[in-house]
């Protein structure tokens, strides 16, 4: 429960692949305590008074990006938010020297969202402010993993030996790629599955077990985690219907019963109802779908805090 | 490394504490203790079972973290972010009369920390502050309700408070000092 870790030993938050299981368990633990400061009559702590942080959004989103501006209000930051279809990426700028623009206005911090995977990891090279990575294409989603294992181990108390079952999109999503990473450095037993034409090349390597039968990977799960099937990501076909998909490996009350009976139904949205998950299922009684959005803040507020400390690094 | 009070001490200490807590605050229906983490817990226990003890009303016993409210955080921060614990008050704090437990009592910056913490719960009808030692050496305009013990001490010098619930043994040491 304890982490032994007192710092990131990073400047930027670009992956999980970059933290070690000390460093998550810091984030995790420094997370509940920012959780209890949504309790308080006054939702706003000084901690980042005078910092300025920059959400940077290339592509749209409405979950991630609100819930770190929350994240950065109650942590007193002062906070820009740019969206690509307003700022004069639509009249060709390229990101460096968005961002080149952006770092003379001296933010402390940048979050951005990108469909370029390692954009985060470019400006990295360039920028003095730090960077969070808020999904950068097919290649991670480091805070979104980090709110799902913040979720678990609330629920179960911990991580380690858990069976997580991840179903849906494998091959787009990032948020499968970050869980993979997180999940295994801290002892998960993590089991992938999609149909073969969703299956990215490799995955075995990062750590979970792959297979294309839904029931053995939901069969005494501890946690059922669904992925969005990501139309606008597919040039191609993929499976020949939604309504198939959602026959071979949609989540229904049915396969939820393989699970263990204290199984708990994660989403991180937005969610296709009727093609990935089923409304029963999406609503019910071990659905802990909104609770990932709120230990999403609490999760945001704990990496702004930790990374907003330390030396210049360089 | 002088030990300037011994378990035997602290506990006399701590129940005449206790006994002047009583004493000022007539009516304790209305009293509670906030304990300033990490030593200032375990002695706002202690406080309040001595209150019970003497007077026969549980006072509730929260727990402050003032991490988050620390006046040096965006200063330039040239180390690691310090430690964030969580803060638990478990009852509202409006209208009460608050005794803010913490161990030393030093530059008076934590303690101007906590009461920005606590006005954020709400709106006390008062605040007390209760130090186990006061040091000395105050950096803003703060002072202590109730003193365990007044120390004097150089500013080279640190004050350990050590507690058995935390450390396993109950005693005050100065530490350090002549070498620096």
């Amino acid at each position: 429960m304890t982490a032994t870790a007192t710092a990131l030993a990073g400047r930027h938050l670009l992956g999980i692949a970059d933290l070690t299981a000390d460093e998550i368990g810091l984030i995790l633990d420094t997370a509940e305590a920012m959780k209890e400061v949504a309790e308080r009559p006054i939702k706003k702590v000084p901690a980042l008074r005078g910092k300025t942080v920059i959400n940077l959004f290339y592509e749209p989103s409405t979950r991630t990006r609100t819930s770190f501006e929350v994240a950065e209000k109650r942590l007193s930051a002062d906070t820009l938010n740019i969206a690509v279809a307003t700022s004069s990426v639509v009249k060709g700028e390229t990101l460096i020297d968005t961002v080149l623009n952006l770092e003379a206005m001296h933010p402390d911090m940048i979050v951005l969202r990108h469909a370029s995977s390692g954009a985060g990891h470019l400006l990295s090279k360039v920028c003095r402010a730090r960077i969070i990575n808020a999904g950068d294409g097919m290649h991670e989603h480091p805070t979104q993993a980090l709110l799902d294992a913040f979720t678990i181990r609330e629920r179960k108390g911990r991580l380690a030996g858990l069976k997580v079952a991840i179903i849906g999109d494998l091959l787009h999503s990032r948020v499968l790629r970050s869980n993979v990473l997180l999940l295994s450095k801290m002892g998960a037993d993590v089991w992938a599955c999609a149909p073969p034409t969703l299956i990215p090349r490799g995955l075995e390597r990062l750590g979970a077990h792959v297979t294309t039968s839904v029931d053995e990977a939901v069969r005494g799960a501890d946690v059922v985690m669904m992925l969005r099937i990501q139309l606008e990501r597919m040039e191609g076909n993929f499976f020949p219907s939604l309504r198939e998909y959602f026959n071979v490996f949609g989540m229904t009350p049915e396969r939820v019963a393989l699970a263990r009976e204290d199984a708990i139904i994660m989403h991180p949205g937005p969610m296709n109802r009727g093609v990935e998950i089923a409304s029963e299922v999406a609503d019910g009684p071990r659905s802990v779908i909104l609770d990932q959005v709120t230990n999403g803040v609490a999760v945001r507020m704990a990496v702004l805090y930790l990374l907003a400390g330390g030396g210049d690094g360089d | 490394m002088p030990v300037v009070m011994d378990g035997d001490r602290m506990a006399r200490t701590l129940a005449r504490m206790a006994h002047e807590i009583v004493e000022r605050n007539r009516s304790l229906e209305d009293v509670a203790f906030v304990g300033v983490r990490t030593r200032g817990v375990p002695i706002a226990r202690r406080l309040a079972e001595h209150v019970e003890k003497i007077a026969g009303v549980a006072a509730p016993v929260g727990i402050l973290d003032i991490t988050l409210y620390r006046d040096d955080l965006s200063r330039h921060a040239v180390g690691p972010q310090p430690l964030v614990r969580r803060t638990d008050i478990p009852f509202s704090i409006d209208g009460r009369r608050i005794l803010l437990v913490d161990d030393v009592l030093y530059t008076g910056r934590t303690v101007r920390a906590a009461l920005d913490a606590l006005v954020d719960f709400g709106r006390p009808r008062a605040i007390q502050l209760v130090v186990l030692v006061d040091r000395g050496h105050r950096e803003l305009p703060i002072k202590a309700d109730y003193v365990g013990k007044n120390l004097p001490t150089a500013p080279a010098e640190s004050v350990q408070v050590r507690l058995s619930e935390i450390d396993g043994v109950d005693e005050v040491a100065i530490e350090g000092g002549e070498a620096a």
